[in-house]
């Protein structure tokens, strides 16, 4: 549908703040860690695939890129010093720069469990699954 | 199986864990003739300005040796291998035995034969660690900073002693900056980028004599200097294989496998040649990544698994006061540009395939247009009009795409 509700609810996940409405006022809006595709006939979310074989990992300049025993691709932010080079290996465009100097990218929801963007899709046109 | 690896760095921990993959018991005994942990050689720009803190330039957990059973002889010099006997011996005159050897001995600053260099006051190289601490050390507010080089290398102590020093002026023989990576025109707005920070750049010129604290140009200029760093490039530390006999051209020959040319010893990083797949070319990619990958595919091949590493290709992520710059492949044919003073997009295409580009300034999802490098992915496969505005998964077509983000891989 291109409703961008994953974005809104991605970036409210990892804003820290209890109220949506709060997080999104005020100056620094909080990032999504996925992006949206628009088309003339198709819209499409991309987040992490948190890959097999990460290139992203692999790449890092400082090991601030890891992969943890589930299977989860995250990035230690205070290892991160924006040199982008996962930006330039990541062949679904999934790593976000960040306002800050760490990129941004999806981490599962880590906290809840429940990533955010596919608990509020309301086409459920996002899942969450393991695959392959 | 007793694993030696000569090296500390991104191809030696590739390849413990390339090694680990497959066997999970052997021991591994890591050689370094630095006395640190595993850290990250591009982070000393950062630790210089102090953007990053000693705990912080770790390339991997402090338990990392430890947790993949390697014995790690910190501040030794590997001198020689002896293929026959199987060793390889110290400069202690001590000796360790493999039967798997990887030799990431990665490069060595070169100083080139300027009069008066080698024995300079205040002169420093820009490499490791150390160096950045000897560079710390010695440069304070007031220093005048001369800088031989305008490459990574280079203009990342420039970026680095700009927190520290007031003075800062960039040599270098190439008529730009970052010859290695940009064309004349992009090179030109990183020049102007980093010249509003008050660095000053003298181009096509280069240093022909060091007199006391003074170097004289070859344009008979002359420049005073308090601190002096010399990067003006690297050589790769081939001598290790080279001695005992194995094949090096300007790197160190090794086949898709990462093995040389002699039994059971392997190699991977810098001190490598690797296989350019946009040009076919041999050639030292001398690049974190790749040396991750070729470390790891060596690792994985000397434990008896069976590996290839053939998607190696120039690549660089950078970034200068805020500006960034990502390029890859190579940069020639047909070439497709979009410039406004603040981005800059160069796409190069040939053969029906995207070979190259650099990206300044916006460089969001650059990666699609990396691995549609890699892949070779034949441009009427796709919708390479559509690319040409955005890196974007939208190019390709709904089985493709259904493929790369639903096919689980």
């Amino acid at each position: 549908m291109g409703c961008h509700l994953c974005e809104y609810y991605c970036a409210f996940a990892h804003s820290g703040k209890i109220d949506m409405v709060k997080a999104f006022s005020g100056d620094s809006k909080p990032q999504p860690r996925l992006t949206i595709e628009e088309g003339d006939s198709i819209n499409f979310a991309v987040s992490c695939r948190h890959c097999e074989t990460p290139l992203c990992v692999k790449s890092c300049i400082t090991g601030a890129m890891q992969k943890d025993e589930d299977g989860r691709v995250f990035v230690d932010e205070s290892r991160c010093v924006g040199c982008y080079t996962c930006i330039l290996v990541c062949p679904y465009g999934s790593v976000i720069p960040g306002k800050e100097k760490a990129i941004k990218k999806c981490d599962l929801c880590i906290e809840s469990g429940k990533p955010a963007c596919a608990e509020n899709c309301p086409n459920l046109a996002i899942v969450y699954e393991e695959r392959g | 199986m007793k694993y030696v690896i000569i090296g500390n760095s991104a191809a030696a921990i590739g390849c413990i864990s390339g090694i680990r993959t497959i066997d999970g018991e052997s021991s591994i005994t890591l050689i370094s003739d630095e006395p640190h942990f595993t850290y990250s050689r591009p982070l000393i720009s950062y630790w210089l300005k102090g953007k990053v803190t000693d705990d912080k330039m770790y390339y991997r957990s402090i338990d990392f040796y430890e947790k993949n059973n390697c014995t790690a002889l910190l501040g030794k010099k590997a001198e020689k291998i002896d293929t026959n006997a199987k060793k390889v011996v110290l400069e202690d005159g001590s000796t360790v035995e493999y039967d798997k050897l990887l030799v990431a001995t990665g490069s060595s600053p070169f100083v080139p034969p300027v009069e008066g260099l080698s024995n300079a006051n205040n002169a420093f190289t820009f490499l490791n660690w150390d160096s950045a601490k000897a560079v710390k050390e010695a440069a304070n507010k007031d220093s005048k900073v001369v800088i031989m080089g305008a490459g990574l290398i280079g203009l990342k102590a420039a970026e680095g002693l700009h927190e520290v020093c007031d003075d800062i002026t960039v040599v270098d023989l190439a008529d730009r900056v970052l010859p290695s990576i940009l064309d004349a025109e992009g090179a030109g707005m990183v020049q102007k980028h980093i010249e509003k920070e008050g660095i000053k750049f003298l181009l096509n010129d280069a240093a022909s004599a060091v007199k006391g604290n003074t170097i004289v140009l070859k344009s008979g200029k002359e420049l005073a200097y308090d601190v002096l760093i010399v990067a003006v490039g690297v050589r790769p530390n081939t001598g290790l294989v080279k001695d005992a006999g194995g094949e090096v051209n300007r790197g160190i020959v090794t086949d898709s496998r990462q093995a040389t040319s002699l039994h059971d010893v392997y190699s991977a990083g810098d001190c490598t040649e690797s296989l350019d797949i946009c040009t076919g070319q041999s050639k030292i990619l001398a690049l974190l990544p790749n040396a991750y990958f070729q470390g790891e595919t060596a690792g994985i091949n000397m434990a008896g698994g069976n590996q290839t590493y053939d998607t190696a290709m120039p690549m660089n992520a950078i970034g200068f006061f805020g500006l960034h710059m990502l390029t890859a492949g190579a940069m020639e044919g047909e070439c497709f540009e979009e410039i406004d003073e603040n981005n800059y997009k160069r796409m190069f295409f040939s053969d029906g395939l995207l070979k190259g580009f650099i990206l300044i300034g916006e460089i969001d999802r650059a990666g699609i247009y990396t691995s549609l490098i890699r892949e070779k992915t034949p441009m009427d496969q796709i919708d390479s009009n559509l690319l040409k505005v955005n890196p974007q998964l939208m190019v390709f077509d709904k089985k493709a795409r259904m493929q790369k983000l639903a096919g689980g891989k």
